[in-house]
């Protein structure tokens, strides 16, 4: 078990690098930009010059990126080359909001399609057919269009939620869940209609398993035989689809983010990438990196938990 | 061979085709999806101003000002003309998004699923593309993209082709084993040859579903970018109008309108066409009508023949065709079944023994209909009983043994687990007790190790062991009644006898009445009292072994007992006819 998961989190760390070397390097072309948007118009060739070697960018482009890497695995991500704060602190800072807005997210959309989709396949009929209907209408628009929307209905018109802006949940509980229900509501919308259509197509195939009727007949109540037996086998590919729905959902809160103005991960990333702050911009790749691996593997975990023949440890 | 299938296929593309026409969602989306690409080719004629010419006098203007058919936005510029040049930075995004997915996805999936030693480079490759966070990506590239549309959407091309190669990877080795590939490959066709015409041909359909569902998200995900900021201001996109509107949403909220209403129908068109184009080409599974079942009941007052322990009166189950008909696969058949007794149901495959089985116990998959007859246990109808009714009787009363041990067992539950939830289901006693009784039962039904066996999953054992643990798991609530398909179909020979004879050795031991379906009369000379031979749903012929195995007088029965193999029997018919009269269908 040890052993599994610290090569899995080693093949992780070889993806990291590969994935930072291949931003990094067709970052490079724009790395002379930087030093002009900085310098502002009229700068003379010597401050340039200048600039260049105090921001290392006179360097061969695969040493600049080892000692960036040589860094970033002491835990040191530079500090931003406009605003002059560490990269990591601010990261850290911005990624407690996106995160609690996408976990929740994700949280409600794995309940109400787990939910969804065992009822449609167990009970067909009318059940499936609302289940169906939910499941298109959440693929029809993007969620951007969804999540202003929900804004005009319920911040413009009912004013019943607030339209922009978040409160930490340390600082008050119940105004971070309003600040946080429209943005919640639209990655959710999004994120079912794709969750639950696998979790009821999976559910009607396991139900018709054999081994589901060998239960049925050992007297063993259809409660146990479709939410312990069959769930548990339909679960393995629902997860697969949960951990692409996840970055899917990272993405929508970036824009989402915008939508409500809420200074998030995707502001960030967003604000730095248009300065071309190139230690900004590289660690919010690897944190977003490291994020992907680490939900990969533990679904990969859960997997081989669940299922005994997927279990390489 | 290509010119054998080539009319074949030409026929089944035309009618494809024609299907799609006939489908209103596919024919109204594609309409719609049409009018709007042409509005967008049309835009330097329908609108009299360019998307970027600002107006002092038309800010804010209202719809219908004249030459600003829907006004102007808060610059000043004409809502109308932005409006249809969006629609092209649209068609482009989608267009450059889906292609360039579909040419990295096709071409590697190809390659990676043909080749087996190329594979493991292919996923590795795309294991990292997808290791890309997303969205995110985009945007940290605005450096190298300058934000772009064309460029990101390329980019995001690549960030879509995993998804494609999967698919395209799992039908290349699914299609690889197929026959007319190996025929293609001995006829001497090269490789390339071979991916391009045949496989590539057989892997279109998901193909072409998967591009209708590309071009929605490109364009998605481009209005989004618009919508942040990603991209010079003066390239008109629904993204970046939908930003202007929103923010002019108290002044005028109509702005945000239009461009939110084209790129709705726009995407949600494309869902719809690439879920039309789905069931079109995947050929969905038409409903079946639905056709009440009748109340079964009793279908003769109560015979005066000695009391059974089972009978079957007139049971006719049928499935629904496509068509919205009923197809019957058991007709009006009629069995009894002593208290402790053994009967043999006999049978080719598809005869329907094993239908008749599944409505003894209740578990008929839900599409099935029983039409009429009675299924009466101890004088009690089990038709018309609830599934709380029936799980009270299953387990206890009636139990089953199936036919092939290892996918009847949960392979995500150990051995012991299963049997333990079980036997608590129709004893309701401890969970330690339980555990001991099972314990007990494996080492009855001959499993060495009984210990060891508790603990293991499904596919850490034999089969002969998963056979041993079903039969275990059936008589475990000391039944009545077991019924027994085909429970050594799937055994090798020798572990055939075994099993027979442990199951003759219960019988004993707990008095039960087994019903055994079978194919195999050298199984019912084994242990059946009486046989009852089952042929296309009805039953032909019913007897007690020795008369049947002496003189069975239905022709039928006597084919069946011919056709036997024993080291008497020279074989004289001519190959292949057997096989033709009575094919192999699933029973």
């Amino acid at each position: 078990m040890l052993l599994y998961v610290l090569r899995r989190l080693g093949t992780g760390v070889v993806l990291a690098v590969l994935v930072t070397l291949i931003t990094f390097l067709l970052l490079a072309p724009s790395f002379d930009g930087v030093v002009g948007n900085r310098l502002g118009p009229g700068a003379t060739p010597e401050a340039v010059r200048a600039l260049k070697a105090e921001l290392g960018f006179d360097r061969p482009l695969l040493v600049q990126y080892l000692d960036w890497l040589a860094h970033a695995a002491r835990g040191d991500f530079g500090t931003s080359l406009f605003t002059g704060e560490p990269v990591a602190h601010t990261i850290l800072q911005r990624f407690g909001v996106t995160m609690s807005i996408v976990v929740v997210a994700l949280g409600v959309t794995v309940v109400i399609s787990v939910v969804l989709g065992v009822l449609a396949a167990s009970r067909g009929g009318a059940v499936d057919r609302a289940t169906q209907g939910v499941s298109l209408a959440g693929n029809l628009f993007p969620s951007l269009l969804l999540a202003i929307v929900l804004v005009y209905v319920f911040a413009v018109e009912l004013e019943v939620l607030p339209a922009t802006g978040f409160t930490p949940l340390s600082e008050d509980p119940l105004q971070w869940a309003r600040s946080i229900a429209i943005p919640v509501a639209a990655l959710v919308i999004a994120g079912i209609a794709g969750l639950t259509a696998q979790v009821r197509g999976t559910m009607i195939d396991e139900l018709r398993k054999d081994y589901v009727r060998t239960l049925r007949t050992r007297g063993i109540s259809t409660r146990s035989v479709v939410l312990r037996h069959a769930l548990r086998n339909a679960a393995g590919p629902a997860l697969t689809v949960l951990s692409f729905e996840f970055i899917t959902m990272l993405g929508g809160a970036l824009i989402i983010e915008s939508i409500f103005a809420i200074a998030g991960f995707g502001g960030y990333a967003f604000e730095s990438s248009l300065q071309g702050d190139v230690p900004a911009i590289m660690g919010v790749t690897v944190f977003a990196v490291l994020l992907v691996i680490t939900v990969n593997l533990a679904v990969d975990l859960v997997n081989g938990w669940l299922n005994p023949k997927a279990r390489i440890f | 061979m290509t010119a054998a299938t080539a009319p074949a296929t030409a026929v089944r593309r035309r009618s494809a085709f024609r299907r799609l026409l006939r489908d209103p969602q596919a024919v109204v989306t594609a309409g719609v999806l049409l009018i709007i690409v042409v509005l967008g080719l049309l835009a330097p004629v329908l609108a009299s101003h360019s998307p970027d010419h600002a107006s002092l006098d038309h800010i804010d203007a209202g719809v219908g000002t004249d030459g600003y058919p829907l006004g102007g936005d808060r610059s000043g510029r004409d809502i109308w003309a932005r409006l249809l040049h969006s629609i092209n930075t649209s068609t482009v995004s989608a267009l450059i998004g889906s292609s360039i997915a579909l040419v990295i996805g096709v071409t590697a999936g190809l390659v990676g699923g043909y080749y087996d030693r190329a594979r493991s480079i292919t996923e590795w490759v795309f294991s990292l593309v997808m290791t890309f966070p997303g969205l995110l990506l985009l945007i940290v590239l605005m450096p190298l993209t300058g934000g772009d549309f064309r460029v990101t959407m390329a980019i995001f091309g690549v960030l879509l082709s995993p998804g494609i190669y999967r698919i395209v990877r799992n039908q290349v080795v699914g299609v690889k084993k197929e026959l007319f590939v190996d025929a293609a490959r001995v006829s001497g066709l090269g490789d390339r040859r071979i991916l391009a015409r045949h496989v590539l041909f057989a892997v279109r359909g998901p193909v072409i579903i998967a591009a209708a569902f590309l071009c929605g998200s490109s364009i998605g995900v481009q209005s989004g970018l618009a919508f942040l900021g990603v991209g010079p201001a003066t390239v008109p996109s629904f993204g970046a109008m939908i930003s202007e509107g929103f923010h002019n949403l108290y002044v005028s909220p109509l702005q945000f309108v239009w461009p939110s209403l084209v790129l709705g129908a726009l995407t949600s068109c494309l869902v719809l066409f690439g879920n039309a184009l789905r069931d079109t080409l995947e050929g969905a599974k038409r409903k079946p009508a639905k056709i009440a079942a009748p109340k079964a009941g009793p279908a003769s007052p109560a015979s005066t023949a000695p009391p059974a322990l089972l009978t079957v009166e007139d049971l006719t189950i049928a499935y629904p065709t496509p068509s919205g008909g009923l197809k019957e696969v058991v007709s009006g058949v009629n069995l009894t079944l002593a208290a402790g007794e053994t009967l043999g149901l006999v049978g080719e495959s598809g005869s329907g023994k094993t239908q008749t089985a599944f409505a003894a116990l209740g578990v008929l998959p839900s599409e099935a209909v029983v039409t009429r007859g009675s299924i009466r246990l101890d004088g009690r109808e089990l038709l018309g009983l609830s599934e709380r009714e029936l799980r009270k009787l299953r387990g206890k009363a009636i139990a089953y043994v199936p036919q092939e041990p290892m996918s009847n067992l949960d392979a995500s539950f150990t051995v012991g687990a299963q049997l333990v939830e079980g036997l608590r289901a129709v004893s309701g006693i401890s969970r330690g007790e339980a555990k001991e009784r099972v314990l007990a039962l494996l080492e009855r039904v001959g499993i060495p190790d009984p210990q060891r066996t508790f603990g293991c999953y499904p596919h850490q054992i034999s089969g002969g062991m998963a056979q041993r643990v079903l039969i275990a798991g059936a008589v475990a609530g000391r039944p009545k009644l077991l019924i027994a398909d085909e429970p050594t179909t799937a055994l090798d020979v020798t572990v055939q006898a075994e099993i027979l004879d442990l199951l003759r050795d219960l019988q004993e031991e707990l008095d039960m009445a087994v019903l055994l379906v079978t194919h195999d009369f050298g199984v019912v000379a084994d242990v059946c009292a009486r046989v009852a031979v089952m042929r296309t749903g009805e039953i032909v012929e019913t007897g007690t072994a020795e008369k049947i195995f002496g003189g069975a007088e239905h022709d039928y029965t006597r084919m069946l007992l011919d056709s036997i193999l024993d080291e008497n029997t020279v074989r004289t018919d001519p190959p292949a006819t057997a096989g033709r009269a009575f094919g192999k269908a699933t029973a």
